[in-house]
Parts: structure tokens; sequence; C-alpha cells
């Protein structure tokens, strides 16, 4: 068929590297020496200007990390990382203190300018008037190890909701950070936390206080530009009583021959009938076409419902990172809170998924729902791992679970990993999981009617994770679906 | 590699089996195996929650020591066991009694065998220096520690042959009985080859005679199935309330052939069944199905590993477990699709019932796939007893109980309904019924 001919071709001419976003920024930076040792973790802290307390919590995480081993149950594989070999810390050198944006590296205002994040409060700034009902987003942008601008500070801080760098956080809102940072996931929780706790250098705060419905989306932005460097960024969101946020996270980094490393930790926390909605579009570097670089994406994301009626929600598209190991998880502790997880992963060339969510059914008659879709292509393996589990006074627990998985390809893998626990018997469980591969028919049908064998696919593929991309924000559904369309092309042919 | 520490009874383990090796049969090569067998337990140690596939039974908490070996059944022991045997005969059978782990041919029936089949004790073939048998009753790789310690101190089990052609007309039934006066493990092996376009079916019961108490039962099934041959298969757990039963089945099919086996524990403090099949020829089918009903402080546990290594297999899983008081049930089923395994059809479906606020029960059913023209797909539901159709019979005048009964037979029937045989279908029945009649 010609048609798959001239498939064969293009794809020949794309191949896997058409990574969008693999572009270096050329700025000085200001890098803490390489190598981990309680020195780099001092070095850090004093950098932060932080208070003693905060030293000593880092310090504490430090002394237990050195004690710990990687885990190793992952269905992952990679090269032992020199935890020795890496720059801990990376900032861009400041030129002179930073009052407004127009101050900041106009490089690095360029690069979030090339991605496509809106960091300039432009039409604000102007005075254009908004169309009626538009949503607005206020953005805080990391690069490497610290955030370089957040927006819309002020009319946030009129609604009364803290969205700042952590960093700033610890040293003006210390009584919050105090009570709540490393309560959800506590410093000696996994390898890759503790190390995270120690040596994190920036990352978000948010609190909304009661009653306070977040004016707009609100809105991290990652990106790693150094070589060498990890980026261990720490994200907390607190929802006090009957107030709800809804944040969005993006990731992007440079396209390196070395493997970068990413350990982040998100801690939520939901008051009594309080609400986060937490989004995800994870594209990290996911190497070349010879599975040569990427970011080895090591994270630790959890939310805690500790009010009733408290919900939280995870949302995630992951179609970037070398590796991805991730488990964004849900404690239900409050009565009637509940859980939602919808993921969309895709993994193509060499890349491996090992993801899933943790629903922990403490409280009574709470209930969750994982809607998980995983598309593997190329040589990727993609695995969904999740546990759901009721414990003994969660009566009437509920959860819903529907794993899909599709291939394209032979070469490729997808794997399904339930782990299922009832220790009450009013929980209700329920679990379902296929895998297929896209149905030759529906192909044949579309090529027929004139779409080419790669739309076919965006389009089956499109279907396939429609109950996901609905439950994202509007701005990332968009980007989201053409993401998706980017990381297949490639995989069919 | 995992360094465990040597603890008492890891000690007195290491010399007993230094001391009963020369109880142990087959020398030269199979010690050389027995040898290597048990070095690789001992690495290992009674498997922990921290391996992940112990995860949810952890023998070291549980079961803490592997007792000394059962001694040979003297006649007094020989007497119990064929007390029970008798009271538990199954009809139409052809009967091989394992007692205390070795093969008693007095409670067996080994007179006017089909032709083409060959019934022999372990021992006898070991001792014989049977090459290619030994070989393959010791092929079982010594990865898992419990399979391991089994080859290490397996003393005596059934070697059965059936010749290319051969359609049995009677069930094999293998039969366990502990009937040692003191607390004892027993390990025993045993051997099925089928050869091409055979039919066969084996039904496997575990369980002891009066007055034996808190023994281990520690056994091992290698079956080989021809190419066009077909095995039926139903195993029983009716173990002492305070035994142990750990049990490994490894069964490879050739191309075209068909394995359908039922698996059900009432019985036994701890169980834990591994089962192992994997399609080696083109076009073979599996069916898998089990059943748990367990009550008190029992804990079952079943892994499943489907593995299917060429293409156009199917299989089908079904597993039932009911869960009263304290107990605990397991169920692990992992299909894997290889690489060259196109057009395979896998689903499997795994359910819990669980009747008290105590009872626990935890599925993991897992899909590894690697080849992409394949269809498969996996359930697993956890819930109590549906309150409405409860009420609609208790309101049509039956009592509790029996309404829960009608229910918990009609969740198990699924499973148990797929077993062929009419006669072997009623025995299953009536192990159930006489599980749910206790309970009332």
């Amino acid at each position: 068929m010609p048609a798959v001919q001239e498939t064969v071709e293009r794809v020949r001419r794309i191949d896997v590297d058409q990574y969008r976003y693999g572009f270096e920024t050329l700025i000085e930076s200001d890098k803490a020496p390489k190598g981990l040792s309680e020195d780099t973790v001092r070095f850090i802290s004093a950098k932060k200007n932080e208070p003693a307390w905060m030293l000593e919590w880092r310090l504490e995480a430090f002394r237990r990390w050195l004690t710990m081993t990687e885990p190793s149950w992952a269905r992952v594989h990679y090269p032992k990382i020199d935890y020795q070999d890496l720059y801990y810390y990376s900032a861009p050198k400041p030129k002179k203190t930073v009052n407004s944006l127009d101050e900041i590296d106009p490089d690095i205002l360029k690069t979030y300018e090339k991605l496509g994040i809106p960091l300039r409060e432009v039409e604000v700034l102007e005075g254009v008037v908004r169309p009626e009902g538009e949503r607005r987003i206020a953005v805080d942008a990391v690069f490497d190890s610290v955030s370089v601008a957040t927006t819309f500070q002020k009319e946030l801080k009129a609604a009364g909701v803290i969205f700042m760098p952590i960093s700033e956080a610890i040293r003006e809102h210390p009584e919050l950070v105090k009570k709540y940072l490393g309560t959800v996931v506590p410093t000696t929780d996994n390898y890759f936390a503790t190390l995270n706790s120690a040596v994190f250098s920036d990352g978000s705060f948010v609190y909304v206080p009661p009653g306070v419905r977040c004016p707009m989306e609100l809105s991290t932005y990652f990106r790693i530009n150094e070589r060498n460097t990890g980026q261990f960024e720490r994200t907390l969101i607190i929802a006090d009583k009957g107030s709800y946020v809804s944040y969005l996270e993006g990731c992007t980094a440079p396209q390196r021959d070395e493997n970068q490393l990413h350990a982040a930790v998100v801690e939520l926390v939901t008051h009594d009938d309080a609400e986060i909605k937490y989004s995800t579009v994870q594209n990290w570097y996911p190497g070349n076409s010879e599975g040569k670089g990427g970011i080895y994406n090591f994270v630790t994301k959890r939310g805690d419902c500790r009010g009733r009626n408290s919900k939280i929600s995870w949302t995630q598209v992951e179609t970037g990172s070398a590796i991805t190991w991730k488990y964004p998880s849900c404690i239900l502790r409050g009565d009637n809170s509940s859980g939602e997880f919808y993921s969309i992963a895709i993994s193509n060339g060499y890349q491996q998924v090992d993801s899933g969510t943790k629903m922990i059914h403490l409280g009574k008659n709470t209930s969750s729902r994982i809607i998980s879709k995983g598309i593997a292509a190329g040589k990727s393996q993609n695995t969904y791992r999740g546990l759901v589990s009721a414990h003994r006074k969660a009566t009437g627990a509920r959860n819903y679970t529907a794993c899909d998985s599709l291939l394209i390809g032979d070469q490729c893998g997808a794997h399904t990993v339930p782990y299922v626990e009832a220790k009450n018997s009013s929980a209700t469980f329920e679990h379902e999981a296929t895998t297929s591969k896209i149905s030759e028919d529906v192909l044949f049908y579309c090529v027929q009617r004139g779409l080419s064998q790669e739309e076919a696919v965006g389009l089956v593929v499109n279907g396939f994770v429609k109950d996901v991309l609905q439950q994202l924000p509007m701005e990332f559904a968009v980007e989201a679906q053409k993401l998706i369309s980017i990381s297949l092309e490639g995989s069919v042919g | 590699m995992n360094v465990v520490a040597k603890t008492e009874t890891g000690r007195a383990l290491g010399d007993a089996f230094a001391l009963v090796s020369d109880r142990l049969p087959g020398g030269g090569k199979i010690a050389d195996q027995r040898r290597q067998a048990f070095e690789a337990y001992e690495r290992a140690g009674l498997p922990h929650r921290r391996i992940e596939d112990w995860k949810y039974t952890d023998l070291r908490a549980l079961m803490r020591e592997v007792l000394p070996l059962a001694p040979a059944p003297d006649v007094a022991a020989l007497n119990r066991a064929a007390a029970v045997v008798k009271k538990q005969a199954i009809d139409g059978v052809r009967r091989l009694v394992l007692v205390d782990g070795a093969f008693a041919p007095d409670l067996s029936d080994l007179g006017n065998l089909d032709k083409g089949l060959s019934i022999r004790p372990l021992r006898e073939v070991l001792d014989a220096g049977d090459g290619t048998l030994s070989a393959q009753a010791f092929a079982s790789d010594n990865s898992n520690p419990m399979i391991a310690l089994n080859g290490a101190m397996a003393t005596d089990g059934v070697v059965i042959e059936i010749a290319d052609g051969t359609v049995l007309t009677k069930p094999l039934h293998i039969v366990h009985v502990a009937s040692s006066a003191a607390p004892a493990a027993m390990f025993t092996r045993s051997l099925l080859r089928l050869g091409r376009d055979t039919g066969a079916t084996l039904v496997e019961s575990y369980f002891a005679a009066e007055g034996t108490k808190a023994y281990q039962a520690h056994d091992g099934l290698i079956v080989a199935i021809g190419d066009n041959a077909r095995l039926d298969h139903i195993r029983l757990v009716e173990d002492g309330s305070d035994a142990f039963n750990i049990s490994s089945a490894t069964i490879t099919l050739g191309a075209h052939a068909h394995f359908n086996t039922f698996a059900m524990t009432t019985g036994a403090h701890l169980s834990r069944y591994q089962l192992t099949v994997t399609c080696a020829g083109e076009g073979s089918k599996v069916e898998t199905n089990g059943v748990n009903l367990i009550n008190g402080k029992q804990h079952a546990d079943t892994t499943l590993f489907m593995d299917h290594a060429v293409p156009h297999c199917d299989s089908r899983e079904i597993f039932r477990a009911v869960v009263d008081d304290r107990a605990h049930s397991v169920f692990q089923g992992r299909i894997i699709v290889r690489p060259d395994a196109q057009k395979t059809d896998a689903k499997m479906m795994t359910r819990a019932l669980l009747l008290s606020d105590e009872a626990e029960a935890d599925n993991k059913p897992e899909l590894e796939i690697f080849a992409d023209d394949v269809t498969c797909g996996h359930g697993a539901t956890t819930g109590a007893l549906d309150e409405s159709l409860l009420f609609y019979m208790r309101a049509r005048g039956l009592p509790e109980k029996e309404a829960q009964a009608l229910l918990i037979q009609a969740f198990v029937g699924e499973a148990i309904e797929t077993i062929v045989s009419d006669a072997l279908r009623e025995v299953a029945i009536a192990a159930a019924r006489r599980w749910l009649e206790a309970r009332a």
C-alpha cells in the first residue's frame, strides 16, 4: 500500500527525535559543588536563607537517606545512579535583585515564551479588556532549582490565597510550613522522597483559606536546564475547610545524552469539605530513538483527605521521561472523602513507565475511582501498578478501577499489577483491566475514508484516552491532545 | 543477595538435612541436586513479606519453622491412615496413597493397570537410577525457596507415565495422608507424564488421620502434557485445622493440549498453592479454577503463574474466595504473554466474598504482556453478600444462615461447575457443602 510506504518514509524523516522542547538556554548559573554530603545540604539551606529548624529537618532526612537502599521492585531497569556525580543546586545567576518581571533574565523569559508559558501578565499590564468568563492562570516558574517568577501575586493575595515559591513560604509563613511539611510524605517515606527532603531547593506552596474558591487556576512550570543537575522540587498544597483549588503542573528539559534525575515530592492536604484538583502534563525529555539520555522521573505524590467530605483528584498525562516511577496516591482519612485518579501514560522509543496510584481507605463511606489508560509503542515498557486497600474501620469503602492498555507494535510491553486488599466486609471493590491493540478493522475503515494511517491512529488513541482528557482543564486538554499525537509519531508503520 | 542470619531453627534444619540425607532416595547426581537445592533454600531462608511474591503470606511470621522430617509410617500409623482413607474414599478411582511422605502400596490400587499406564513410587525410580525420569523430577528451578526445599527433602511420591495414545478409563487419585503421632513435616514430589494423544483425570486430596496434629505437608507435582493430550485435574485440600500445606505444581503443555484444573481449599491452618502453567505448544488450552472456603484463623494463598510462551493459546482463570471470621484469603495470579505469543487469548476473574468484618481478602491479578496481537483481561471484585438478595429470601421464610448458604453456593458454583466429570464435581460440591454445614 503506497500510504504505508509514505508513512514509513515520513517516520524515518521525523524519527523519534522530534522532542520540541529540547533546546538549551545558555545562562550563567550558580551551582553547588558536585556531589552530596552534609555540606551540600547546608549549602542549599544557606542559599535559601532558611531558618535553623529547616536545616535540622533536612539534615535529619539526609542522615536517614544514607541508611536507605534504592528500591528495586518497580519494573524499570537503569544503570546505577552515581549520586555523587550530580549537582544538587543550580540557580540562574542573579544579575541584581528582582523587583518585577522586567528584571528577570530575558533569556529565561524567552525560554518560557518558547515553551508557551504565559509568564508575563501582558494583557493585564496593557489593560486589554478580557472577554467575560475567560479563565486566567497564575504561574510559578521553576528553572533548575529555583522559582524564577510567580505571576498574579496581588490578585491572589486579595482573595487570601498564598501562592509562592516554597523557599519564600519557609521564611514568610513558617507556622504553616512547619505544620504541614512532611506530614503527608514523611521524610522517612522512601529513598527518593528522603533524598528530596534533604536537598529540595524550591517548588510551590499554596494555601487556600477556609471557604475560598481560588479565583484562578494555579500552575507551576518546571524546567531542567543545567547539565548534570538533579531537580528536586517540593510542592505543598493545603486546602482549608470548604475551599477549592485547581493546580496544574508542566515539565520539560533540554535534550542531552546523559540521564538527569528528577525526584520531586508533592504533598496535598484537604480539610473538611475542601477539594484539590491536581493536573500534570509531564513531558520531560524521553531520550533519543536509541534510548540514550532522558530524565529519570522518580516522584512521590500523595494527597491526604484529612477532613470529612474532602476530595482530591489527580489527573496526569505522562508522555515524557526515560523512566517514570510515580504513584500519586490518596489517603482517604476523613469520613465520606473521595479520591480520583485519571491517567494517560504514553511510552514510545525505549521509555519505561511504572506508574499508578494508591487509594488507601481509612474513613467511613470513602470512595475512589481509578481510570488508567496506558499506551505502549516502539520498544517501551508500560506498567500500571496500583493499590486499593480498605482498613478494618473503613466501612462502606467503594472503589472502581478500570485499566486499559493499548499496544502499538510488537516490540513493546504493557503490564498491569493491581493490589486489591480488603479488610472490611462492607468494602466493595471492582477492578477490571484489558489489553489489546488497535483493531485492524477500525484502522482500515478510517484509511478507506481518506485518513492517513497516522491520523487514524491518532483518532483511535484520542478516543481511547477521552475519559481522562475530559478531566483536564481546557488549556491543558488541548496541549495534551497535541502531545499525545506527537508522542506517538513514528510508532506506526 | 539476601544474607540471613541463621536462626536456631535454621541451624536445626541444616543439621536435620545432613542427618536425613542418607534416608533420602537417589544417590550420585540426585544427591548433588538435592544439596544444591538445599543450599538455594538456605540462602533465601523461609520467604517473608519483603519478597514480592510472598507479600501476603509471610512464612517467617506464620509458619516460623520447618518441622523435622516425619519418620517412615509404622503399622499403627498405617492403620490410622487406612481408616481415614476408607472414610474419604471416592468411588471409581484408582487410589495411590502417600502416608507421611511414603508411598503405601497396601493402601493403593495398583492392580489391572490400563495398557500404556505405568505407576511407580518415586523412591523406587530414584534408587533405580532412571536418569531421564530423575532429571525431570528435579528439573524445577531453585529460585522459589519452598520448591527448592521440597526438591531437597522429597522422600517419596508417585511417578506416573501414560504412553502415547492411551486414554485412562479410571481417574487417578493421589491421596496425601498425615498420620504421624508427633508434629512432623512430610515432603513428597510426584511426576505425571502424558504422552501424545492421551487423556487422564488426576485427583489429589490432602487430609489427616484421626489424632494427627500440627503437621506440615510440602508437596510438589510436575506434569508434562504431550501434544493433543488432555488432563483434568482436581485438587482438594482438607487438611487438619492446625496443619500447614505448602504445595507447588508445575505444568507444561504441548501443542493442542488441554489442561483443566480445579483446586479447592477448605482445610489447613495455612496453605499456599503455587501453580505454574506453561503453554509450550501452539494451540493449547488451559482452564484453571479455584475456590477457597475458609474461616476461623485460616490463611489460604493461591499463587498462579500462567505463562503463554507460544502463539495461539487460550487460558481462562476463575477464582472465588469465601472468607469468614478472621480468615485471610490471598489470590495472586500473573498472566505473562511472551514476545512471540501472538493471538493469545487470556482472561482472569477473581472474586472475594467477605462474610465477617475481620476477614481479609487480598487479590493481585497481574498482566504482563509483550506481544501486541492479543486479547487479555482480568477482573477483581471484593464485597459482602448482597443485602437485598438476603432480604428477599428471608422475606420468603428462609432462615438467615440458609439464605447465606444459598448465595455462597451460587457464588462458588461458577468455579465448581467447570469440573467436567459429573462424579468428581459431586465430590467437590459435597466438600463445599460440608463447609457450609459446619458453618451453620
